[in-house]
């Protein structure tokens, strides 16, 4: 938050949501269907409503069912019911199917664009008199005198990339109201201001993500299948990294295809994004991609720590909703449902109380806690591989987490392993032929934009550690970790009386940031800082 | 004095712009939509006109079916007075949107009309002009420089030689440049405001005009695909392959 010489303006509300995902527009409409007089409004950094949401998805309906009862009758606009699951396991060069797990079987279960769903949803809420705006990033925390959060302060627009006001200048402005929800989804930046300044995660496990890359394809003719979902584990990640891969037949010719790889792998030279395009490399992959062309792609981190890294899920004045709390089931590979339910059980707890105190209670006691808690065992399972984790996966789904044990989350900026303790690693990787050539190209599918004059919004807390400790320790794995090129280090060469020197800078491209978070999560030194750019900025996703 | 600006609901300048593959069109599905960048430069001369105390009110016009009113309610947020949103579903050429424009021009007489000097979807640049002769007034386009005195108006444009400047009796009709201004962003308290401003629906059949297309598109391709390049050694190589491909 910068200090400001004039007074903002402010405006009231009974809640404030920050972000306009699938909890804090269920949240609102909930909201609104229980205390119609409540006066709601939800913010979001994205020019438009869905342009910042990137998820697989596969949606478990049952809480749009609570939620819009007549939803089937106008369903959102890529809705289509899942015919047949199947999962695989991959070598470098072979398939083996699998039998699916009984979280992963997807009967009754629809394929969406989660981006899509949510520009659906946007409109229903404006009908019940929420207002949404937006285009507005939530910049800061208004704090008020006794310590509580009495709501949000808006980004600043038109300031250059000095900090200075531009001729477009425009303070931001406050918006308070008694009850804040933050529904930013995964490691929100407010929210992650949030959970240190309230000590929320001080009895929790570190939260575990993971990131996913996601490409929606239009294939040739013929090749796509719709409602066949498929999932595969193995190849190309080692057996030390969890992670797997998703494609998803949809109409229309569309396919979505995405990797997720848990971002507590220990090899600093790994590089997510190559790892999916290996994925996509795979003789049993790469013929459906052959002939068709890319519609959108993008990245975002999921949130993957379960029941045992759920922080506090209230403060005074303020609650965490869906993934900002950490309520995905990573075993189903699905949080929409559990974003649905925690923002409609908010809804009902504040239009009950008017209040955040006793929240915590409630979720824990609720089923879309149940659910966490089931397969709390599943994901740290894996820390020990992909053969261990697999045995564990069984045992905890056939007892149905009933096992008196729980398996520990480790921090994923620790799980790096120094370069001169690294074993060498042999990556079989193709040569490779489908798009996108590389980071670049692909960030363009992501049709991301930030004006160029504005303040860096990736903060750097100690830029020498980059230059000195990083380089020799780790070997910058910010330049690979990012899937959108955002870290370049750049050698500048000086010549001076008596021969030339050579200066290495890390250069940020924070234009071809596509809001995924990994780079503040993964850092080993932990001196990233994501906050949020200039409101509208990013990325644009088109049925992602 | 009325200034009347006309918007244009486009494919945002930041999409990919994808041809349907039964080349009917562009794919518009789950695409973001935004003004006209020209036609918000337009808007901004405009209320910096009226924010200067040489016009009383702004209105922002649009032709479309009712998705443009997400348009016509930023332009209000913006700062317009009122909006009009001339309704129809039919396909639209420059010729019938300046028709459509006339009946409003004669409607509400403003002093001056204010628009994009193109749309970035149809880049046709007509609307304006077209418009001018039916009004039998004059126009200035291109403008990278706008100013008002009594009933003249003195423009900037920016033509192939550099500046060119020009005066204008008003009522006239003035395109806008890229140059002329860098548009306001929206402060949130002026959403809600816009949403209790005046936009009226008035459909185009009631103003008399159909939709005439003279013109006839008989199907859109997107340019063909760049071949990918070489790597060669040296100039030798370079020039070899050149000569082998009939270049040199």
């Amino acid at each position: 938050m910068s200090e400001t010489a004039t007074e903002r303006e402010i405006m009231e509300y009974d809640v404030i949501i920050v972000g306009a995902g699938p909890a804090g527009l269920a949240c609102a409409i909930r909201l609104k269907q229980l205390k119609p007089d409540l006066m709601v409004a939800v913010i979001e950094k994205s020019a438009e409503i869905g342009a910042h949401i990137l998820s697989g998805a596969v949606i478990e309906p049952a809480a749009l069912d609570e939620l819009l009862p007549a939803w089937r009758e106008s369903p959102p606009p890529i809705c289509i019911p899942v015919e047949r699951d199947e999962i695989a396991l991959l070598t470098a060069t072979s398939k083996r199917k699998l039998p699916t797990p009984p979280q992963q079987k997807n009967h009754g279960n629809f394929i969406v664009s989660l981006g899509a769903l949510c520009a659906w949803m946007a409109p229903q809420a404006e009908a019940l008199g929420v207002d949404i705006f937006p285009g507005y990033a939530a910049a800061g925390v208004h704090y008020l005198q006794n310590g509580a959060v009495g709501g949000v302060i808006i980004g600043d627009m038109g300031v250059d990339r000095q900090g200075n006001p531009k001729d477009t200048y425009m303070q931001g402005i406050e918006i308070h109201a008694p009850l804040t929800v933050m529904a930013e989804g995964c490691r929100g930046h407010l929210s992650k201001q949030l959970i240190t300044k309230f000590k929320l995660d001080a009895d929790s496990d570190p939260q575990a993500y993971g990131i996913g890359i996601k490409e929606l394809w239009q294939v040739a003719p013929g090749k796509c299948k719709p409602g066949l979902v498929q999932h595969s584990i193995g190849w190309p990640l080692d057996t030390k990294t969890y992670g797997g891969s998703f494609i998803y037949h949809m109409d229309k010719d569309r396919v979505a295809v995405g990797f997720v790889c848990a971002l507590d792998y220990s090899d600093p030279e790994f590089s997510p994004f190559e790892a999916f395009q290996q994925f996509k490399h795979h003789p049993s992959v790469k013929p459906l991609f052959e002939g068709g062309e890319i519609l959108s792609g993008g990245a975002r981190t999921i949130i993957e720590g379960g029941a045992q890294s759920l922080p506090k899920v209230e403060m005074p004045g303020a609650l965490l909703i869906g993934d900002a709390a950490g309520l995905l089931n990573l075993p189903k590979i699905k949080g929409t449902h559990q974003a649905i339910r925690s923002g409609m059980l908010a809804a009902s707890h504040i239009a009950e109380g008017s209040t955040a105190e006793g929240f915590d209670e409630t979720l824990r006691a609720s089923p879309i806690m149940k659910e966490l808690h089931k397969v709390r065992n599943i994901r740290p399972g894996f820390n020990k591989g992909l053969w261990r984790g697999l045995i564990t996966a069984a045992i905890e789904t056939v007892t149905v987490g009933k096992l008196p044990r729980t398996l520990h989350n480790h921090a994923d900026y620790s799980s790096l392993t120094k370069l001169q303790d690294m074993e060498p690693v042999d990556r079989p990787w193709v040569k490779r032929s489908l798009a996108p050539r590389d980071r670049l190209a692909s960030v363009y599918f992501a049709a991301t934009d930030h004006d160029e004059d504005q303040l860096v919004h990736l903060q750097i807390l100690e830029p020498d550690v980059c230059i000195t400790r990083c380089g020799e320790e780790y070997g910058h794995p910010c330049t690979r970790f990012c899937p959108a090129n955002v870290y370049e280090m750049v050698t500048d060469q000086m010549t001076e009386e008596g021969g030339s020197t050579a200066n290495q800078h890390l250069q940020i491209n924070a234009a071809n940031c596509v809001h995924c978070k990994t780079c503040d999560i993964k850092d080993p030194y932990q001196i990233i800082n994501w906050v949020t750019p200039e409101g509208g900025s990013g990325p644009n996703y088109q049925n992602l | 004095m009325k200034i009347l600006v006309g918007i244009k609901r486009v494919v945002d300048y930041n999409v990919r712009i994808r041809v349907r593959s039964d080349g009917s069109g562009i794919d518009t599905d789950g695409v973001k939509m935004s003004i006209n960048p020209f036609d918000e430069i337009a808007l901004e001369e405009a209320l910096r006109i009226r924010e200067a105390g040489l016009a009383e009110e702004v209105i922002v016009v649009s032709l479309g079916g009712n998705e443009c009113q997400q348009q016509l309610r930023t332009g209000l947020a913006m700062g317009a007075d009122r909006a009009i949103q001339i309704d129809t579903d039919a396909d639209l050429q420059p010729l019938t949107i300046a028709r459509a424009f006339f009946k409003i021009v004669e409607k509400e007489q403003p002093g001056l009309v204010l628009m994009g000097k193109q749309a970035i979807d149809g880049d046709n640049s007509q609307t304006g002009q077209m418009l001018a002769a039916l009004w039998d007034r004059p126009q200035a386009t291109f403008a990278s420089g706008l100013s008002l005195s009594g009933n003249t108006a003195t423009v900037v444009r920016e033509v192939d030689a550099g500046l060119e400047t020009i005066e204008v009796d008003l009522p006239a009709v003035v395109s806008v440049d890229l140059r002329l201004n860098e548009p306001r962003f929206v402060k949130l308290p002026d959403i809600m405001k816009a949403k209790r401003k005046p936009l009226d629906v008035i459909s185009m059949d009631d103003l008399g005009v159909t939709a005439e297309n003279d013109l006839k598109v008989s199907h859109y391709a997107p340019p063909p695909k760049r071949e990918k390049g070489i790597m060669v050694e040296d100039a030798a190589q370079l020039v070899a392959e050149l000569r082998n491909r009939g270049l040199v």
